[in-house]
């Protein structure tokens, strides 16, 4: 199983010349998470979870991984659009209310 | 020292310059007075002399911008335009010099319409002197094969990585004749490294290139920016001093003084009417009057200490500017009156507007300059700013 | 290698890493699954090029860089031609083994990136150029664009008592491209992903330049719900307004050709932005869809499962 991105431990630049020279930065560098966003989560049930795996190929924020042939959400940067629920055929993920989580 | 001499035009000095220079990818679209270029820099990849991938790109936005895409993974890229070329490629212009990208452009100084004009004048660069590229402005043939390969040496230093144009008037250089010394490709090498930069995606290091920022972050990319350019006022006169040693000729620098010893008046000059002003200078030095000869080679970085130091010492100075900033003033001017201002007692200025749209500036014009701003009587004096040459009269008609 | 020695891709097969990740898209964003889905088939050994647009925005702000490979940020009008400048400055430094990808939306890429795009094309420079989209200008507040489609309400294009919103079809970008002589162009949806991540592997396989035109659902600008990305872009192609297609060597191939369409009408009623539709116009859109069956039909192949 691929390691999944991570937030990096950033600080801001003190002095010019902690700049890069030109705007840009590296690549992947990820200072936030998006779970702030979200009114909802999916919870999934892993007895319904078949592996079919149309969940982690539909999400736009790549958060689901495939994990001991089901699957694993990411919730530091899961938005809690619930296109994963949505297309799930086995009604195997559920958005639940991010408040009562 | 010299490999060969030939009877070339400016356009083919830039070519060869450039050949020299051994640019990776050549990105350009034809405009006139600048089309030469691109011919014979693809003759010289057709016959194997360049070892260059020639693009022909489908505008001179998409010229700027495949210049960008190549350096940005490390490739030394070279470009040419003209006038509305220049103006349509401008977002490109701000693009590369924030992105730090060392590229080098050649510069056809054109009139820009309307009206339409193909012939001379330098409204184009120095309506972009903002952009953030280093501009000089080259004199003769010779001067712009020389610049074009010490361009990548000061474009491509870490302490500048900026872009750089080199500016040469539009057929007053660009099509006329003289003797150019080449250089050996062997010295060219030995003085201009391989290209090599940070500022790079590739594998290795992958890279997010031309971020955005908030306005937590903009205003230090600026600093940054602008410092780089006042950095390389040392890389240009020490990369001056080094062509002088290895190919023997100096130009001096970010300017150059010409008999503005004990110069009451003197001319203030960018590009090829310098030629014209020397011969000028001369003569009315030998008739006993005190004029003296500044040319500004460089736009940006502007050499304000050095034009305040020389200006200083005058009484009056004259600056000739082929453009003009409409409803206001021409921009050597602008540049100059500010560098003045460091002054107690500045001298004071007068601006020749005049060679727009290819109208010749004569030794008579020049002399006419320098005549009217040595009368002493300031009744004679002429208006602050001034069209030299019209060829109707602009008084009102009663 | 021949088109038929590609393997293809699906689900159990496609890599799991993640090269579009902690961006700031919108939740539901079709095209940002766009953006996901090719970057896993083209992979590491790639330099990607996005216009100013929805994707540069939400991927590059200092100090939050979403994209793990090599990508940078052209100007609106110049993907095509910095990815040129990428794919010959790479090939002047000798480096083979790579993939130049741009991704671009509809405004970038019909409108005022269609020049650069053309001129790419013609030089046959081996990038890859897929448009995501999602029929108008969305990073600005949707505005109509080249290929909004009639009847779309858009900020520049009011529906009410006087006009319907687009007035106008979109451009026939697909066809646009193909009839540059184009080594490689295809039409996908991200409702049918597996299928797209296909005609991207195809398009990594080119040796000069290649396009892909793809369907990307905007729920913020269409006002549909969020989590109905994929059934809309589904249901785009079920009802015969979307035409999955490829065009190789002169000749078009229909990729799905739908048994039956399903109603226009249910499509159309489904977004936000086509609801003030009355029947004639919902009609005229019909009409629109039956004419350009009738028209590709006759002339272009149907693809052999």
């Amino acid at each position: 199983m691929t390691k999944r991105p991570g937030i990096s431990d950033w600080n801001r630049p003190k002095h010019i010349d902690d700049y890069f020279v030109g705007p840009r930065f590296s690549a992947g560098h990820l200072a936030a998470g998006n779970a702030g966003w979200r009114t909802f989560r999916p919870l999934v049930d892993l007895e319904k979870c078949r592996g079919c795996y149309r969940c982690y190929l539909v999400c736009p924020d790549g958060v689901i991984s495939k994990k001991d042939g089901k699957i694993e959400i990411d919730l530091d940067f899961c938005k809690g659009c619930g296109l994963c629920a949505y297309e799930c055929s086995f009604e195997a993920i559920e958005m639940i209310k991010e408040a009562e989580a | 020292m010299v490999a060969e001499k030939l009877f070339i035009s400016g356009n083919d000095a830039v070519a060869m310059g450039a050949r020299l220079a051994r640019p990776q990818v050549i990105s350009a679209y034809p405009i006139t007075p600048q089309t030469i270029v691109v011919e014979r820099l693809s003759e010289m990849v057709e016959d194997g002399s360049l070892k260059a991938e020639f693009m022909h790109v489908e505008s001179e936005h998409s010229a700027i911008s495949a210049a960008m895409g190549a350096s940005a993974i490390g490739a030394r890229a070279f470009t040419a335009t003209s006038s509305q070329g220049l103006l349509y490629m401008a977002e490109g212009l701000y693009y590369a010099a924030g992105g730090r990208f060392p590229i080098v452009m050649m510069n056809a100084n054109r009139s820009l319409a309307l009206p339409w004009s193909i012939y001379g004048d330098q409204s184009d660069s120095l309506s972009q002197l903002n952009s953030g590229w280093i501009q000089v402005y080259v004199e003769d043939a010779q001067e712009v094969l020389d610049m074009v390969i010490q361009a990548y040496r000061i474009a491509e230093n870490p302490a500048v990585l900026t872009p750089f144009m080199v500016n040469l008037d539009g057929f007053i250089l660009t099509h006329t004749y003289e003797p150019v010394s080449i250089p050996d490709q062997a010295k060219v090498d030995e003085f201009l490294p391989p290209f090599s930069t940070p500022n790079k995606m590739s594998f290795e290091k992958p890279m997010s290139m031309g971020m955005v920022t908030t306005p937590m972050d903009n205003l230090e990319y600026k600093f940054q920016q602008n410092k780089a350019i006042l950095d390389s006022v040392p890389v240009i006169e020490e990369v001056d001093a080094e062509y002088a040693k290895m190919f023997g000729r100096k130009y001096g620098g970010l300017v150059e003084q010409y008999r503005c010893d004990e110069a009451e008046v003197l001319l203030v000059t960018l590009g090829s009417v310098t030629g014209t002003a020397r011969v000028v200078v001369d003569q009315m030095r030998n008739e006993g009057k005190p004029v003296g000869l500044l040319k500004v080679r460089y736009m940006r970085p502007f050499p304000t200490e050095l034009v305040a130091t020389v200006c200083s010492k005058a009484r009056r100075v004259g600056i000739v500017d082929k453009d003009i900033s409409f409803g206001y003033e021409g921009t050597l001017f602008t540049n100059v009156n500010s560098a003045l201002t460091t002054l107690e007692n500045p001298p004071r200025t007068f601006n020749f507007i005049c060679g727009m749209g290819g109208r010749d500036v004569s030794k008579e014009n020049i002399r006419e300059m320098f005549s009217r701003i040595l009368e002493d009587s300031s009744s004679k004096l002429p208006d602050r700013v001034q069209f030299v040459g019209m060829k109707v009269s602009t008084d009102e008609r009663k | 290698m021949s088109v038929s020695e590609i393997k293809r891709v699906n689900v159990k097969n496609m890599p799991d890493e993640e090269y579009f990740y902690g961006h700031k898209a919108c939740p539901g964003c079709g095209a940002s699954l766009a953006v996901r889905l090719a970057l896993k088939v083209i992979g590491e050994k790639s330099y990607s090029v996005l216009p100013a647009g929805c994707m540069a925005a939400v991927g590059f702000i200092y100090p939050q860089m979403a994209f793990r490979t090599n990508a940078m940020i052209s100007t609106f009008p110049g993907t095509a031609s910095l990815l040129s400048g990428i794919a010959v400055g790479a090939k002047a430094l000798g480096i083979e083994d790579f993939y130049a990808v741009g991704f671009a939306g509809d405004g970038g890429t019909a409108d005022i990136g269609i020049q650069a795009l053309s001129g790419s094309i013609d030089r046959n420079d081996r990038i890859i150029y897929i448009c995501y989209d999602n029929e108008a200008y969305m990073n600005t507040g949707i505005q109509k664009s080249g290929l909004t489609p009639f009847g779309t309400r858009t900020t520049t294009t009011p529906a009410g008592r006087n006009l319907p919103g687009a007035i106008t079809h979109k451009k026939n970008l697909f066809e646009i491209i193909a009839a540059h002589g184009i080594e490689y162009a295809a039409v996908a949806s991200i409702g049918y992903p597996v299928d797209f991540m296909n005609k991207v592997n195809r398009a990594k396989h080119c040796r000069g330049t290649s396009f892909i035109h793809v369907y990307a659902s905007c729920p913020t600008g269409w006002g549909i719900p969020e989590n109905t990305s994929i059934a809309i872009a589904k249901e785009a192609v079920d009802c015969g307004l979307w035409i999955l297609a490829e065009y190789e060597k002169g000749e078009f191939t229909i990729t799905r050709k739908p048994k039956t369409f399903s109603p226009v009408a249910d499509y159309l009623n489904k977004q936000g932005r086509f609801r003030h539709l009355e029947d004639e116009q919902v009609e005229e859109i019909t009409k629109h869809r039956d004419e350009t069956w009738d028209r590709v039909l006759k002339t272009w192949k149907l693809k052999s499962t």
